[in-house]
């Protein structure tokens, strides 16, 4: 497929390969993948907290009775469970209609493509094993099939706002179970393949931009109020990526003894909050201080990103993560916060290679050239 | 030099001290005469015993006995390949290895050991079986601590009515699988 063909009118990436749609929920199979759910309209309202929060995630894991996990599963057994999950019926934000992608089937730059659009995992990129993914047509939500589970169920929203997430989660979480029997125990909840996932087998997460806090070096804060709550820290990709820029991925490690909605409620209303009020009084200790300074970092990161004539990855999503303090915090009104969240998902290498033809890895001229662009 | 049979003169094979009436007296006997005195059971002893044992296939010369080592039947992991992977095999592993998994999941989780939220459809009545086998449960050791005997024998029937062993009360579960079907798991 040639850059052109594979790109939609509007320069996002089109179908990956392997795709499919099921029957029972017919889909416009030749429909592209549209701008991320991450991303908004310019002209909506923007979503709670995205100053601070860029996007909320949720993940319920869940296995099938009567066979092995995914790690002691025989590829014949993996293929089985790919079309139980297939023939079950989706609901909730599925509603929409299900686009199904066979990842074993599909080249490795779609599957970047996917996981960049944090739809599959790292881990679900690479592997060897028969597996797919069903996305929903909005892509607010996605299930993996064969990741360390059977059934990695996940739905994604920009800013935060878990506890909508939740109930449109355990309404799927509900239908999907008419048709699958999950394997479940009265006293460890519902098991899954690592122990320390059992019980609800949730896991609750918010990408965090905590740049005022890394100026003022006082992350240290954050580690040790996620140390006291019991939370994992991760990057930007979650679970084994690394930060990057000022981007950080909080979620809860205790999953039994604790309703799902006990853990989601705690984690939108208490522990997030919390992150937020430091980054936001951060931003007000940097603004009293020394505005012009601030101004003068925000400005620069413009300035290089409207002329630079190479740039690589972690430069783009450095510079655009003080563009976003600049528009969080209302001293750059030119960009909006839309856009830049929108970029720091295109500027990715897949994103990149698809909307401007540029080899995988060798892009940074490509990055600055659409960048620039971008900015005009 | 070898010591003779006090009896005859085969070698002696049983030296022995006796000490009677403050009077001490060294025997040596060859085996067939100490039996002949009831200073050794007879049965197998010594290289015989070797012999049974071997051919029992108890005792091999060669190897130290082997601790027999537990496994799924369901998928053959064992806790060791558990642990090292990080990772159970099979949804049964939970229920053959439920108190080696009990104690890791509970430090893992910071002292939390029993499911609280959402389950499946199909294992609400185990879920309310659990629930009340918990709280009987709970009432047997309040009882039992109290030394109320006949109210804890009470308490023990209903649980045993419920199904299963009283003693299993203590482990604060039904260590049932919702729905499981112990023969469906493909190899």
């Amino acid at each position: 497929m040639t850059p052109s063909e594979s790109s939609s009118a509007d320069g996002l990436p089109s179908q990956p390969s392997g795709v499919a749609s099921t029957d029972h929920a017919r889909t416009n199979s030749g429909a592209p993948l549209h701008a991320s759910r991450l991303v908004r309209a310019d002209d909506t309202q923007p979503p709670p907290d995205a100053d601070c929060v860029l996007s909320s995630r949720i993940r319920l894991a869940r296995n099938l009775l009567g066979f092995h996990f995914v790690n002691k599963a025989s590829p014949p057994m993996l293929s089985d469970i790919v079309h139980r999950v297939q023939s079950a019926r989706f609901g909730g934000p599925f509603a929409g209609g299900v686009r199904w992608v066979n990842v074993q089937a599909t080249a490795p730059a779609d599957r970047l493509l996917l996981f960049e659009r944090n739809l599959i995992s790292r881990p679900f990129v690479e592997a060897q094993h028969p597996r797919g993914v069903a996305i929903s047509s909005d892509e607010s939500a996605s299930v993996m099939v064969n990741e360390e589970d059977h059934l990695r169920l996940q739905m994604l929203a920009p800013g935060l706002q878990l506890v909508a997430l939740a109930e449109r989660m355990f309404a799927l979480d509900a239908e999907l179970e008419h048709s699958l029997e999950f394997a479940f125990h009265p006293r460890f909840g519902y098991l899954t393949a690592c122990p320390t996932n059992v019980g609800t087998g949730i896991r609750v997460s918010a990408m965090l931009h905590l740049p005022a806090l890394r100026l003022l070096e006082e992350l240290d804060k954050v580690q040790r109020a996620a140390k006291d709550l019991h939370l994992a820290v991760r990057g930007f990709h979650g679970e084994g990526t690394d930060a990057l820029g000022d981007f950080f991925q909080v979620s809860n490690q205790v999953t039994l003894g604790r309703s799902e909605i006990d853990i989601v409620e705690e984690f939108n209303s208490v522990i997030v909050p919390r992150f937020i009020a430091y980054e936001r009084a951060a931003r007000r200790a940097l603004l009293e201080r020394d505005a012009a300074s601030l101004d003068d970092r925000i400005y620069r990161a413009l300035g290089i990103l409207r002329t630079c004539r190479l740039l690589t990855l972690d430069e783009a999503i450095k510079f655009l993560s003080r563009l976003r303090l600049g528009a969080a915090t209302g001293r750059l009104t030119e960009v909006p916060l839309a856009l830049i969240d929108r970029l720091l998902l295109e500027v990715q290498p897949a994103h990149l290679a698809r909307t401007t033809g540029c080899e995988l890895g060798a892009d940074r001229a490509a990055r600055a050239e659409f960048v620039r662009r971008s900015l005009r | 030099m070898q010591r003779l049979c006090d009896c005859c003169s085969n070698p002696a094979t049983v030296h022995e001290t006796l000490v009677e009436n403050g009077v001490k007296t060294e025997v040596h006997l060859c085996a067939e005469h100490a039996v002949e005195r009831g200073l050794i059971v007879p049965g197998p002893h010594g290289p015989a015993l070797v012999v049974a044992k071997l051919l029992q296939g108890q005792l091999s010369a060669q190897q130290p006995a082997r601790r027999a080592v537990k496994t799924c039947p369901t998928c053959g992991s064992s806790m060791q390949s558990i642990r090292e992977a990080g990772l159970a095999g099979c949804p049964l592993c939970y229920r053959h290895f439920e108190e080696e998994l009990g104690s890791l999941i509970n430090r893992a989780q910071g002292g939390a050991s029993v499911h609280v939220g959402r389950h499946p459809a199909h294992a609400a009545e185990l879920v309310d079986r659990a629930a009340l086998r918990n709280k009987l449960a709970r009432e047997l050791r309040e009882a039992v601590s109290r030394e109320e005997y006949e109210r804890a024998a009470k308490i023990r029937d209903r649980l045993q009515a419920l199904g299963g062993q009283a003693s299993d009360a203590f482990a604060e579960s039904d260590s049932t699988i919702a729905g499981e079907h112990e023969g469906e798991a493909q190899p």
